[in-house]
């Protein structure tokens, strides 16, 4: 896909007028076309549905409940001063009660098996916000993170658009299910040498966008050696560490750091966010939690630019750190994505399509690389853009990530009520049983 | 240790000025009007806290502006779910509707130009990532608001050049300082990419006449250099005369010739009193500096939450008129019983029709007209008349002995107790140390600059960092 070249504005900066702010990609251009057509269920039931957002709208339900319950809790605790108080804490270590619970909430999606410290986490507008930060802390302009690809194809704009930060890809392929390995990791790492490229980190998400796949252990053991032997920083995304469909199948890095007395844990940085687990995503809540004093100080001080809302603070420190609540939310959670996961995968296996065994996250990682003509980008974007147009979904092509495997799409399956997830299976299958049909017809022209 | 950026490990962050000394000092010292009725008086905090019991009935009479009770909890999931980076529509709305008002209805703003950030700071923040390339500068008129040397240059690797103004004619704005700083960037080969505006002034509590800013608007427009316009503090204009908004220059066609080089930066930190709940806004007459600063918000969004508070607060209109109303009054009242108090012993302050604070003239007490002197004095003020102000070398004040006082922060009862230990200090003052002739400093440009250079190495003396997990360090709220 051609990347325009804007004219230059008079007057702007190099970074104003650049692309890296990546909207030109398809990730977003499905975006637009559901935006002009977006499908309901009553007004428009032949209208775009929206399978490129992961959204996580399966539990609302209890939050709204939490909320009925508690509402003195919520609003600013009913003391006279409360509104006050709270209106005016604008200090950037954030409220102590908000950091204990988010503390006590990360440690409760980990199943107790890593301890947190509330005075280590620093808290940010958003994971958006976190990873733009963590990234000028740890690299200069020019630097490189290496990241695993297929990711997360915002990644592209916050940790290379204002920072001027490289990310050289390690390449992870369908051969053993995308699995990170040490020899990728290293050609990354000699890839960016031989072009002068100083490597300052590794960024995993775990669990994956887009796999919708858990880290093993001993995979994150072989990272933590990697980035220990080349002496460089580990950031781990966890944002959707809450949304595994299985408490004890989710590995969290710093359980592997407790397990070995943190040691070398200096080198690790964990970013979490309210966005995808609690689903709560217009309310910014994004934090840095590190293992290292000096970034803490200096995260702590670059969160002047983008702090959570006192107010949201306020309202988070009362739900998290009510346990009956915390405790029958991330189990039902994982009970309904899990759920939902099953119902999306069998519809697909019954249209013929395979998905890339997943046990966490919103969206599957779906294979549709028989389908394509030629086993090539642009052949996935022809793809693409019928499930766009003619099937009227939204999906995300595995190139927006990064991905080096032709025709893998990800499909988000958490943002929609179950009656819509079944009107896109049925698309779906329509679609392939039209391709089955145009197959064996004898005039038959690909797609 | 692993190594870190040149920008974690640079000193772009600000703390380690001397000026947060004072801060300790509070911090480890804070003033109690029972529990600790001896300790440091907090003056170098510009908060408007004088009209929360206006906004705690507001707030407890419209429960549906909080999603998170019954009468609002409807809204919870479309809100909490809402994470367009145009914001709200209805909060742009509002927000708009409110400039206008604090203008006095004389200007229109577009809601689809407002842009959301992470509070003032990170709009200033934003504007400089899109309107300037690292090593390019930003002209400043001194003094000025210290959080800028942070927030416009720290990761954005932009330098801000000075824009100097005097007491002796009252720290105005004059045409021949902006083409004197800006020849000064020709000299060093610094590219100028633009000139700031804070209107009205944080440190000195004043407003810029119609003169000025057209003067400034012409300056911006010959040179081909962006305006941006710090408007922060536009509701707490308390007297005559009245504020007038860079706005209104913009929509004078023959003195604004290309709307492409405005921007205003606005937040409801001051006006309303609300810093907690990061409210920053750009304003930009520039479509693509919207549509730039609008794809960088994601790094810095205001909470749908208080999105939605604020627009159902600020679209009532009965409630906003009544507020800027009742607000002026209170800071003007403040404002008055402060200077009063001064005078009563002698201590000038700048004449000011605005802001949280007084510029308060303590040149006579210096024991020499230096920085070195203004220190002294200043940790002397901290340590024995235990009152946090800020000295005026903190915001590049090119003349020793000016010191900011904020008054907004605390009741009247605090602001009484300040003022009696000023009256016992500076009478002890008097009594102690006649002061030698005062020098009348009339220097060259040349050495202007010099002390200039001084003063930056002499405010950048390192301070013992305290570790993350210390609750007294220095930066517990805001700078100023």
């Amino acid at each position: 896909m051609a990347i325009e070249i804007e004219k230059p504005a008079v007057g702007l900066s190099k970074v104003a007028v650049s692309d890296t702010h990546g909207e030109y990609s398809p990730y977003f251009a499905g975006w637009k076309a559901y935006d002009e057509n977006p499908y309901d269920e009553l007004w428009n039931s032949s209208g775009v549905i929206q399978m490129g957002l992961a959204e996580n709208q399966v539990s609302f339900d209890l939050l709204e409940q939490y909320l009925e319950k508690h509402s003195e809790a919520t609003n600013w605790g009913n003391r006279t001063s409360g509104f006050r108080d709270n209106a005016l804490f604008q200090d950037y270590h954030g409220l102590q009660s908000f950091r204990k619970a988010m503390a006590s909430f990360m440690e409760q999606i980990r199943g107790g098996r890593a301890k947190f410290n509330p005075d280590r986490i620093v808290i940010t507008a958003g994971a958006t916000a976190a990873n733009e930060l963590l990234t000028f802390i740890l690299a200069d302009p020019g630097d490189a993170l290496l990241i695993p690809t297929p990711y997360y194809p915002g990644f592209d704009r916050d940790l290379r658009w204002r920072t001027g930060v490289k990310i050289v890809p390690v390449h992870c392929d369908s051969s053993n299910n995308f699995e990170i390995t040490p020899q990728a990791l290293d050609a990354a790492y000699n890839e960016a040498e031989s072009h002068n490229i100083k490597v300052k980190g590794v960024l995993i998400t775990n669990p994956s966008n887009p796999l919708g796949a858990t880290i093993k252990r001993s995979t994150l053991e072989e990272i933590l050696e990697f980035v220990t032997r080349k002496n460089i920083h580990l950031v781990s995304d966890e944002i959707y560490s809450g949304s595994t469909f299985s408490g004890e199948e989710f590995v969290s890095v710093a359980e592997v750091l407790e397990a070995r007395d943190y040691k070398e844990s200096d080198r690790v940085h964990i970013v979490y966010s309210l966005s995808k687990d609690l689903g709560l995503p217009g309310f910014r809540v994004g934090t840095i939690y590190s293992y290292n004093d000096k970034v803490v100080t200096t995260a702590r001080r670059m969160s002047s630019f983008t702090l959570i809302s006192s107010q949201t603070q306020q309202l988070l420190a009362s739900m998290l750190s009510d346990r009956t609540f915390t405790e029958n939310y991330i189990k039902t959670n994982r009970e309904r994505l899990k759920k939902r996961h099953q119902m999306i995968i069998d519809g697909l296996k019954n249209s013929g399509i395979e998905c890339l065994k997943g046990n966490a996250g919103l969206f599957c990682w779906m294979n549709l690389s028989p389908l394509l003509e030629e086993p090539t980008k642009e052949s996935e974007l022809t793809l693409w853009k019928s499930m766009l147009h003619e099937v009227k979904l939204n999906i995300s092509p595995g190139s927006s990530c990064h991905c080096s495997d032709p025709g893998w799409f990800r499909v988000c399956f958490a943002n929609m009520s179950e009656q819509t997830l079944q009107v896109a299976l049925t698309r779906i299958h329509n679609f392939m049983d039209r391709r089955k049909a145009m197959k064996s017809s004898p005039d038959f022209s690909s797609y | 240790m692993e190594l870190l950026s040149k920008i974690a490990t640079n000193d772009g962050h600000g703390e380690n000025s001397s000026y947060f000394d004072g801060w300790k000092a509070y911090d480890s010292d804070p003033f109690h009007p029972t529990k600790n009725i001896h300790g440091v008086i907090q003056m170098g905090l510009a908060e408007n806290q004088l009209c929360f019991d206006l906004i705690q009935e507001w707030v407890e009479n419209n429960p549906k502006a909080s999603i998170c009770t019954p009468q609002g909890s409807n809204d919870f999931k479309d809100i909490s779910n809402y994470q367009d980076y145009h914001g709200l529509p209805e909060f742009r709305n509002s927000v708009a509707r409110f400039m206008e008002k604090v203008r006095g209805n004389k200007v229109k703003f577009n809601p689809d130009r407002i842009v959301m950030s992470g509070g003032a700071t990170g709009a200033h923040e934003t504007l400089a990532f899109c309107l300037a390339d690292p090593g390019e500068a930003f002209l400043v008129p001194t003094p000025y608001y210290p959080g800028y040397d942070r927030d416009l240059r720290w990761r954005t690797s932009i330098q801000l050049l000075p824009v100097v103004c005097e007491s002796s004619n009252e720290f105005k704005l004059t045409r021949e300082a902006l083409e004197d700083a800006y020849e000064k960037a020709q000299e060093a080969n610094i590219k100028v990419k633009g000139l700031i505006l804070n209107n009205p002034s944080n440190p000195l509590g004043t407003v810029l006449d119609r003169d000025t800013l057209r003067d400034a608007m012409s300056f911006i427009s010959e040179k081909d250099i962006h305006l941006i316009c710090d408007e922060i503090y536009s509701a707490t204009v308390f007297n005559e005369p009245d504020f007038i908004s860079i706005a209104e220059i913009a929509e004078e066609g023959a003195v604004c010739k290309n709307r492409d080089l405005i921007h205003i930066v606005y937040s409801l930190s001051k006006d309303l009193g609300f810093p907690g709940f990061r409210v920053g806004i750009i304003y930009s007459y520039n479509d693509a500096v919207v549509n730039c600063a609008r794809k960088m918000s994601s790094f810095g969004l205001v909470s749908t939450q208080t999105q939605h508070l604020i627009a159902s607060m600020l679209s009532d209109d009965t409630f906003v008129e009544k507020f800027l109303d009742e607000s002026a009054k209170r800071l003007a009242e403040r404002q008055g019983l402060f200077s009063r108090g001064l005078a009563k012993v002698g201590i000038e302050s700048l004449k000011g029709n605005a802001g949280l604070f007084c510029w308060m003239d303590l040149r006579r007490l210096l024991k020499e007209p230096t920085f070195e002197a203004e220190m002294e004095l200043w940790h002397l003020i901290i340590s024995e008349v235990k009152l946090n102000i800020s000295p005026g070398a903190s915001f590049h004040c090119l003349e020793p002995g000016w010191f900011r006082v904020c008054f907004a922060n605390m009741d009247d009862e605090t602001l009484r107790i300040a003022l009696k230990r000023i009256h016992k200090f500076v009478i002890q003052e008097k009594g102690l140390d006649q002061p030698t002739t005062r020098k009348q400093c009339k220097r060259s440009k040349l050495e202007l600059s010099l002390s200039f250079r001084r003063l930056d190495e002499f405010m950048m003396t390192p301070r013992t960092l305290s570790s993350p997990h210390s609750m007294t360090s220095p930066l517990v709220r805001a700078r100023t």
